[in-house]
């Protein structure tokens, strides 16, 4: 996206906020006129006070009376001015969050699968949190800046346009001293970057694994390690810090520049105007230049940020505009399905230059239980994927009795199936939410028998809280276990399909036994499609799909394969036989 | 504190420079006023240009040292901020390897990362900032006054006044705001959580359709973030205006007493102005000082976490326990290990993971430890190398307690290839050589062979085949297979293989057992699965914690339910695994 693409998304997120931002600017200029003005009038009151006899108490007191003043609409509206900034900001902040997760609801799983957790949840955090911050900076230093600078000139230009002109010629040294030093400390800076990655990748590693290298004694061997590169980090560090450090005082030598240059100037004028040109005058003059300078430095500061948060904006902006996952509005209503499952003739690849499932064409009677077979990589997985319709076929079509799944709600899909997966996944909630998940309005009693029929109420029952344990917080489980939950949250809402890819990987076969039975209570007129290992689970199915190469290359019973000596009986040799 | 200031003591000449020519630069700012009251009250009242000349020139001198001062103090507190840094960092990093397993668990993993990295450069330019700023900023405020002291004791009190409003006015700015942004971290935490958990679990969230409660609850959480940002905001926001208005009122009165003053005779009109220019000084001082707090409070509170690690005691080498109990069994001829009457509690766990587990281990046996998933195995094991020591009983190795020898002989000795196996960014050969640094190619090559991983070397390119981080570019029984290389590089007296085969289909890890048959040391074998300990000479049925029978496959067969079960259950072809789930 181009910068000013962005900038103008910016601009029109920020239009809602268009009267709050014209006020927070006629504020900023309120309160850099009245900051400005403050010093002339303490210059004039300086004016009243010449010399002993010749001090003028009425105009002294008129000027407080105007300083004060200056003063109080200073500070009000300077105040007002953050309040206003700070709710745009953090309303736009919100805003870009909500309206990006929102998103994530709606964005299909291929790029979700495709894009790592890390660099999504970076772009609604860290990328968000950036641009709010850029964008309060710019708020507040550039509209004050500029009115600032702006304000100044205008006063010197009318207090002496001689002053003005030097102070205009010399400021513009620390820009490019400014932007020399940026540019030369940009090297330093990636070589800390680089060893600093370097650093954090082994300290990761170590430490992440701290109980393998205790159990191999290697604690010496990787300190050695972590030494030299710590060594290392320190040199490149200290550069880093210290060219980047050298900016303040290189910009601060130009600014005492500037003031000398101005004050031989005032006082030269001082002389030779005999007296148009007041000491007053050049007290001012000298005050405002100091008044000058700072703006700039905090402006170049503040576009170097400002850079950065556009990066971040149009990082959010191109999640928010990827493309949504097709529509479903005005799509049947499955209803209560029977649970036929047909494939017919369905093509898929993740990626275009690849192809893995072609021609596959499966008939599921309503209540059969099929397995699928494979090895790794087969395409097991992906079967599960389309059937969910987390994914969309390429070619061909799926239909779950009769009904073409595209031309139903994702919705009334979804609760006609119950999944188990092999990775666990429970939220950071009480067990109690985390079973009922599938049927929020169970009672007590079908919740506890659905734990129960999983073998998991004695272990619920001995956590902290028991149903009420906040999971992840106060009490941590086994993988087993995890496995064992996930299974109850299914028993609970009993759906007419069941898939079961891996879904007692993590159980031992003991347990896996006694939850056996109680899936096999689960199972009776359902369809169910199962990914499995287990050689019992296999023959006890109605239909065994063989997959290789993203192909079903085999269909049949257990008996009937093995007869054949094909594919599967291959496998079963490799995998099963002693 | 006292961590930090112990890392700063190497540093400690730099650490006094710094402040000090910050201190020079400072003093070269406040001569300035001096100067300009000297070109009005002498050069523009006599109207000698020569004098405004050489002044100025004395300005642009006062500006080239002071840019020497400056760059030389930044550079002390480079050195300094990034020497103590680093020297934080390596202290924490030997604290942490000598932890316990007990304090692995409790401090967590990602905690302990979280301190090395985040937590250390937030104290680097913490102290970066105190060196530089955080020190300058009391000396300008302070000298302004001494130097508004120099112009007119009278006047000064204005200073004397104002000073301690300022500095009570911005710490209590400071003492609202800290909690404040503390809870706004809190609540960017819950908001961090929605994320990540929608984001992992987002399969079953669409399963369930579960999207609009998602939602709900991310917008509940991002609302109460606002709110507390907002607020935070609120009040940080009173610092600058507060300020401001505190310095103004100081320069009305200042005035007020200038003129005052200037009536009598006592001061000239360019005293004035020299101290307005003071008080002008504190006001961009105090600016610059409000910016600074937040990164500095930050730190300390990161200070504090990190002081808090290297608080902890680590392992001790030995753990001689005074009324150790004995046991005559450990002193027989060719009993190698005892496990005697022993129980075992985790720290901060209710129930104990291990109990009444009594048996003994002769030299050479082969000992299967079979059980489900929880039923302590893994524990008990743990317990030989004294990754965790006892609760009760005592566990003897070679005839003595592991309590009384070191633990760092005790891991030479007794080699456990873990559960999760874990390789480490390098080459094939720099991870076998964990076992022992001093191996020789042929005896790495014998090691794979022996753990069947001879296939893993050819598909890698030989020992110098690259692993990746963790091991990530070789699949689980590649993996598997390496870590039982590595431990056997090692040639233990005791090796113990915590599942280690899991991931193996079962005619591989026959043909390993067969392997480490072969071998002459005590090997102690984990697993669920019964086809890998039938071999043993000796199996032990883990139930529950408790040991639920000990013999012979035949011996358990015919006296132990539960065996029979996990057998029964594992029967007709058994369990099959796919090499690389």
């Amino acid at each position: 996206m181009k910068k000013r693409t962005i900038f103008k998304k910016v601009l029109r997120r920020l239009r809602r906020y268009a009267p709050a931002l014209c006020i927070a600017l006629l504020f900023a200029v309120v309160c850099a006129a009245a900051q400005l003005a403050v010093p002339y009038f303490v210059g004039e009151a300086i004016d009243c006070i010449v010399g002993p006899g010749e001090v003028d108490r009425a105009g002294v007191f008129r000027l407080f009376a105007i300083i004060g003043g200056c003063v109080g609409a200073a500070c009000l509206t300077q105040y007002g001015m953050s309040l206003i900034y700070n709710r745009v900001v953090y309303h736009v902040l919100a805003d870009m969050r909500n309206e990006t997760f929102r998103k994530l609801q709606k964005l299909p799983l291929k790029y979700l699968d495709s894009h790592a957790y890390g660099e999504v949840s970076g772009t609604i955090l860290s990328d968000a949190e950036q641009f709010s911050d850029g964008l309060l900076l710019g708020f507040t230093q550039l509209f004050s800046g500029v009115v600032t600078i702006l304000g100044v000139l205008v006063i010197l230009f009318v207090l002496r346009w001689e002053v003005a002109l030097v102070v205009m010629c010399i400021t513009p040294v620390s820009l490019f001293a400014a932007r020399f030093i940026a540019s030369h400390t940009y090297t330093t800076f990636r070589a800390q970057a680089e060893v600093r990655a370097e650093q954090t990748a082994f300290i990761d590693e170590a430490i992440g694994n701290l109980k393998v290298v205790k159990t191999y004694t290697h604690e010496k061997a990787n300190a050695a390690v972590f030494d030299e590169q710590n060594e290392r980090f320190r040199t490149c560090s200290l550069k880093a810090v210290f060219y980047s450090s050298t900016t303040n005082p290189v910009t601060r030598f130009v600014n005492s520049l500037v003031y000398a240059a101005v004050a031989v100037t005032g006082a030269f004028l001082c002389i030779s105007t005999g007296g148009a040109f007041s000491v007053g005058n050049l007290t001012t003059s000298l005050f405002y230049c100091n008044q000058y300078t700072k703006p700039f430095n905090d402006i170049t500061e503040v576009l170097a940020e400002f850079q950065n948060a556009l990066a971040c904006a149009g990082r959010i902006f191109a999640l928010q505009e990827e493309e949504e996952q097709p529509s479903d509005e005005g799509g049947i209503d499955l209803g209560h399905a029977a649970g036929a499952v047909t494939l017919n003739d369905v093509a898929f690849s993740y990626r275009k230059e690849t192809e893995l499932i072609k021609n596959l064409t499966v008939s599921v009677p309503a209540g059969r239980r099929v397995a699928i077979v494979g090895p790794t990589g087969c395409g097991k997985t992906t079967v599960i994927n389309l059937l969910m319709r987390f994914y969309d076929v390429d070619e061909g079509s799926i239909c779950v009795d009769g009904h073409d799944v595209r031309t139903l709600t994702r919705r009334s899909l979804r609760q006609n199936y119950g999944m188990v997966l092999q990775d666990t996944w429970l939220k950071r909630a009480t067990v109690r939410e985390n079973l009922c998940m599938g049927w929020p309005d169970c009672t007590e009693e079908e919740m506890i028998a659905a734990a129960r029929a999983a073998h998991a109420h004695s272990f619920i029952r001995r956590l902290p809280h028991g149903y009420d344990t906040v999971l992840g917080a106060e009490g941590s489980l086994s993988e087993g276990q995890k496995q064992l939950l996930c299974i109850a949250r299914i028993m609970l809402c009993r759906p007419p399909m069941l898939i079961l890819d891996e879904a007692t990987s993590n159980i031992d076969t003991r347990t896996e036994r006694l939850v056996q039975d109680a899936f096999a209570k689960l199972m009776e007129g359902r369809t169910c499609f199962i990914v499995a290992h287990r050689l019992s689970t296999i023959r006890n199915a109605d239909l065994i799909l063989v997959m290789n190469a993203g192909r079903v290359v085999e269909q049949g019973r257990h008996e009937e394969l093995l007869q054949k000596g094909g594919f599967y009986a291959q496998l079963y040799n490799a995998q099963f036989a002693e | 504190m006292k961590h930090l200031f112990s890392c700063m003591r190497a540093y400690i000449k730099e650490s006094i420079l710094s402040p000090l020519f910050k201190l020079f630069e400072a003093c070269m700012e406040l001569l300035v006023p001096l100067v300009i009251a000297n070109i009005i009250d002498v050069g523009v009242a006599g109207g000698d240009r020569g004098y405004i000349v050489g002044r100025c020139l004395i300005l642009v001198a006062f500006g080239v040292a002071g840019l020497g001062f400056a760059l030389t103090a930044q550079f002390f507190a480079a050195k300094a901020a990034v020497g103590t840094s680093a020297e934080l960092r390596r202290r924490l990093f030997y604290k942490l390897q000598s932890f316990s397993f007990t304090q692995i668990d409790q401090t967590g993993t990602a905690t302990m990362i979280t301190r090395m990295t985040s937590d250390v450069n937030q104290v680097q330019s913490g102290v970066n900032m105190t060196l530089r700023l955080l020190l300058r900023s009391p000396i300008v405020v302070f000298g302004a006054m001494i130097m508004a002291f120099t112009v007119d004791v009278h006047a000064a009190l204005v200073f004397v006044a104002v000073i301690p409003l300022l500095a009570a006015a911005v710490i209590s700015v400071m003492a609202a705001t800290i909690p404040l942004y503390r809870r706004v971290q809190m609540r960017l935490d819950d908001v961090y959580l929605s994320t990540r958990e929608n984001l992992s679990g987002v399969r079953v969230v669409r399963a369930f359709c579960k999207e609009e409660d998602e939602v709900r609850t991310f917008v509940e959480r991002n609302e109460v973030l606002k709110r507390r940002q907002k607020q935070a905001g609120r009040i940080s926001a009173v610092t600058n205006p507060l300020t401001y208005a505190l310095v103004s009122v100081a320069v009305i009165a200042l005035i007020y007493v200038g003129a005052q003053r200037v009536d009598m005779g006592v001061l000239e009109q360019g005293d004035v102005v020299a101290l307005y220019n003071y008080l002008s000084i504190i006001l961009v001082e105090l600016v610059k000082l409000a910016n600074l707090i937040f990164t500095v409070s930050k730190a300390i509170t990161c200070q504090k976490r990190i002081g808090k690690v290297l608080d902890m005691e680590g392992e001790p080498q030995v753990c001689a326990a005074e009324d150790a109990p004995t046991d005559a069994r450990a002193a027989e001829e060719g009993v190698h290990i005892v496990f005697s009457g022993v129980s075992f509690t985790y720290a901060g766990g209710g129930a104990p993971a291990l109990h009444g587990i009594d048996f003994c281990i002769r030299r050479g046996e082969t000992v299967g430890i079979l059980g489900g998933t929880g039923s302590g195995k893994t524990t008990l094991i743990s317990l030989l190398p004294r990754f965790y020591t006892v609760t009760e009983g005592a566990v003897y190795f070679d005839g003595q307690n592991v309590n009384d020898l070191p633990a760092l002989l005790l891991r030479q000795k007794i080699c456990v290839a873990p559960q999760k196996p874990v390789l480490f960014q390098g080459t094939i050969r720099s991870n076998l050589l964990w076992g022992n640094a001093e191996a020789g190619d042929e005896e790495l090559l014998a090691a794979a062979r022996l753990a069947q991983a001879e296939d893993v070397l050819v598909a890698k390119g030989g020992l110098d085949g690259v692993v990746e981080q963790e091991g990530k570019n070789l699949s689980g029984g590649q993996r598997q297979r390496l870590t039982i290389a590595r431990a056997l590089v090692r040639r233990p007296e005791v090796l113990i293989l915590d599942d280690s085969s899991s991931a193996l289909d079962y005619a591989t890890d026959a043909r390993l057992r067969a392997a480490l048959k072969t071998l002459n040391c005590t090997t102690i074998v984990v697993s669920q699965r019964t086809a890998s300990v039938r071999s043993a000479d000796k199996i032990v049925v883990m139930d529950d914690g408790g040991i639920a029978g000990i013999g012979t496959h035949e011996q358990l067969m015919e006296r132990c339910a539960i065996y029979r079960e996990i057998a029964a259950s594992q029967e007709r072809g058994g369990v099959a695994e796919e090499d690389g789930e």
